[in-house]
């Protein structure tokens, strides 16, 4: 079947010997292209980790996980670099920008990393400050911004790049409910008009239902199968 | 990351926590500032005793002296006295506070030494002592060398003497002209002045001279007026009357002239040539590094103050940076996260600690050059007045340039710790930490 991102029997133990800790267990799970997927458990059940193994910023302690039906441990380090630069969106619940650097210059950090052209930059970055409604903003300091803002900032940032999968930690984990659903309408109708695959961490029900499937985790196991 | 977007990154970042920043780079501004300076004043020193060189003498005139296997260095005073050797005499030689064993030549020495090519004249150098020179009035002590080969002394005015000639010339120091009684340099030219000589006997004669030039005042070697062939044979003839012929025909040194194009190499090996033949020829180059060596080695004391400075300064990069990388692991974290390879966050955190480099010894070698102008002025018109034509500091565009590199280069040495510890950091890591 075909995937943009799946896993095989992935177990990632934290520490050794009796200090051993099995955040996840024989996950085996396949995300088709497009898809909407909401990851949802109790605090510290492993959503986290799994998301991180899924866009390849941690490695599993066994078992593979499959980049479009390719083994990603075969992938080089130029390999993911380009991967996560030009595939991958990523929007955290923390926000991680620059709060010194003007909004612009955050959004367009991936293309500087990319060796995209000056002129270039700009003019992309103008164009996905306006798809968040923010281009009024672009030369405003970050650290300026509300905590709605700032998350759409983010959300500019991952969509820079036209990726095909977006992962998002939490993204309206610390906003208030109004600006929240705000930044899930953004996420949803960019899932919808442009296809992007949305896998989401969230505690929000809410948003887990709009989601076309639920991963549930309990003590860092798949309660559902993971296929559809 | 383009280069250009990693340099703006890194400015940007070394700006961001502005005090550190500073302090570091006022640390290597004063190791930068005071290696500028000791090399400037070498420098500055070296290049105006080049210049100065010729008023030790003409620069292609070997001074040559028998080697005496029984005086080499210090041991010799207690080491035995050598056999008798009818073929060598001896004469005693004050030299500081010890008395130098120096063995004498005599004519058949002079024509070994002619035989080897590349000499085109040997010519013994005898010890004249005029009594006194007298311009217009009065009389004034002279010290009188003969000059060989080409003058190569700067000219105030007129030119040097010619050797050629069948009339007495002399050329003279410039503080000389005014107790000469003539009112300027030019002035002097042409004019004839009298030189008084006592003969062995103890009869006190006089000669005349024309004045041909006037030599400017060196800062090395001493005031001495220079004569021509034809001047220093007269009164040489004039000071050995009365003298045993034996005495007069023994010399304890030969002036030797060689080709003045003659490149370094070919005196080595005539002064090689020369040795194996049993004689120690110097010239005034070689004399030179004698002084250049002592200088050297002080300038060396004094740069050492410089490393000492550069060398704290670069732990202050190793910290600095090493701050830089703990406070920014989000950010590193987020650029690799991002897709940043670790190779170019190194490249990122080294041209951040290379251009802390680069601003401070840009600065220290910008402001040691100001100060050195200021300086030079200052005791060009003070301190330095006698010194016609001495920068007390010099900077060549090389030693700028050197001292900016090589700080760079120590600065990225310095920073290459901590960028290995910024590019591997975990993004993971990186987005847990809070
Ligand atoms: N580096 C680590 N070393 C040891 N244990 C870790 C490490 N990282 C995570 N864990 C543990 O793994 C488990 C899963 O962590 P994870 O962050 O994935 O949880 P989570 O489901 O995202 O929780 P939350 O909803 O609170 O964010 C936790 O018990 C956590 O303590
Ligand atoms: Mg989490």
């Amino acid at each position: 079947m075909n995937s943009v991102v799946a896993t095989k029997n992935v177990s990632k133990t934290y520490g050794k010997g009796e200090a051993a800790f099995s955040a996840l267990e024989n996950v085996s799970l396949s995300i088709a292209p497009g898809e909407s997927v909401a990851v949802v458990g109790k605090s510290g059940s492993g959503k986290s980790t799994l998301m991180h193994i899924l866009a390849l910023l941690d490695k599993p302690t066994n078992g593979t996980v499959l980049v479009d039906n390719q083994d990603a441990s075969s992938l080089n380090g130029r390999q993911l670099d380009v991967l996560r630069n030009k595939r991958y969106g990523f929007v955290f619940q923390q926000f991680f920008l620059n709060e010194k650097d003007t909004v612009l210059n955050n959004v367009i950090l991936p293309l500087k990393i990319g060796r995209v052209g000056r002129k270039e930059r700009l003019e992309r970055g103008m164009k996905v400050l306006k798809a968040v409604e923010l281009e009024e903003k672009a030369t405003s300091r970050a650290g300026t911004l509300s905590g709605g803002q700032k998350q759409r900032v983010c959300i500019a940032r991952a969509l820079i790049n036209n990726p095909g999968v977006i992962f998002a930690d939490e993204p309206t984990g610390n906003l208030d409910s109004h600006t929240g659903k705000t930044v899930e309408d953004l996420l949803f109708r960019l899932n919808k008009e442009q296809g992007i695959t949305l896998i989401i961490v969230t505690h929000d029900p809410d948003i887990a239902q709009r989601c076309k499937r639920q991963l549930h985790i309990i003590d860092g196991r798949l309660t559902n199968k993971g296929n559809i | 990351m383009k280069f250009i977007d990693l340099l703006h990154t890194a400015s940007s970042s070394m700006l961001r926590s502005k005090a550190r920043t500073i302090l570091t780079i006022i640390a290597i501004f004063i190791g930068a500032t005071t290696i500028t300076l000791t090399n400037g004043i070498g420098t500055g020193i070296k290049s105006y005793l080049n210049k100065q060189i010729g008023n030790l003498g003409a620069t292609n005139v070997l001074t040559i002296q028998l080697t005496n296997p029984s005086s080499s260095g210090p041991k010799s005073a207690s080491s035995a006295p050598a056999p008798y050797n009818s073929n060598q005499r001896v004469a005693a030689i004050s030299g500081g506070r010890n008395f130098e064993q120096q063995l004498l030549m005599s004519a058949k020495n002079i024509n070994t030494i002619k035989a080897n090519p590349g000499i085109l004249s040997a010519v013994p150098a005898r010890a004249i002592s005029p009594d006194y020179i007298m311009g217009l009035s009065g009389k004034y002590q002279l010290s009188l060398a003969q000059q060989f080969g080409a003058t190569s002394a700067q000219m105030l005015a007129g030119g040097g003497v010619n050797n050629n000639s069948s009339e007495n010339q002399i050329t003279i120091p410039g503080n000389y002209v005014s107790s000469l009684g003539y009112s300027s340099n030019q002035a002097i030219i042409g004019k004839t002045v009298t030189i008084g000589i006592t003969s062995a006997e103890g009869i006190q004669s006089t000669v005349t001279t024309t004045v041909v030039g006037v030599q400017q005042i060196a800062v090395i070697g001493s005031a001495s007026a220079y004569a021509n062939t034809s001047l220093a044979n007269q009164l040489y003839n004039i000071q050995s009357t009365g003298l045993p012929a034996a005495t007069v025909n023994s010399y304890t040194t030969v002036a030797a002239t060689f080709p003045s194009n003659f490149t370094p190499a070919q005196i080595t090996s005539l002064e090689n040539r020369l040795k194996t033949e049993g004689y120690t020829g110097q010239t005034v180059k070689d004399r030179e590094n004698t002084v250049f060596t002592a200088l050297n080695v002080i300038i060396i004391v004094f740069d050492m103050f410089g490393v000492i400075a550069l060398l704290a300064a670069s732990f202050g990069i190793v910290n600095t940076l090493l701050m830089s990388v703990q406070e920014r692991t989000k950010e590193i974290g987020l650029m690799k996260a991002l897709g940043m390879s670790p190779r170019r966050i190194f490249t990122l955190f080294s041209i951040e600690a290379v251009l802390i480099g680069f601003w401070g010894s840009a600065l220290g070698v910008g402001f040691a050059a100001l100060l050195g102008k200021v300086i030079n002025t200052i005791g060009q018109n003070g301190f330095l007045k006698d010194f016609k034509g001495l920068s007390l500091l010099t900077f060549p565009i090389t030693t700028i340039v050197a001292v900016i590199v090589g700080i760079m280069l120590i600065a990225f040495l310095a920073g290459t710790l901590p960028a290995i510890r910024a590019s591997k950091k975990d993004p993971i890591e990186a987005l847990r930490y809070e």
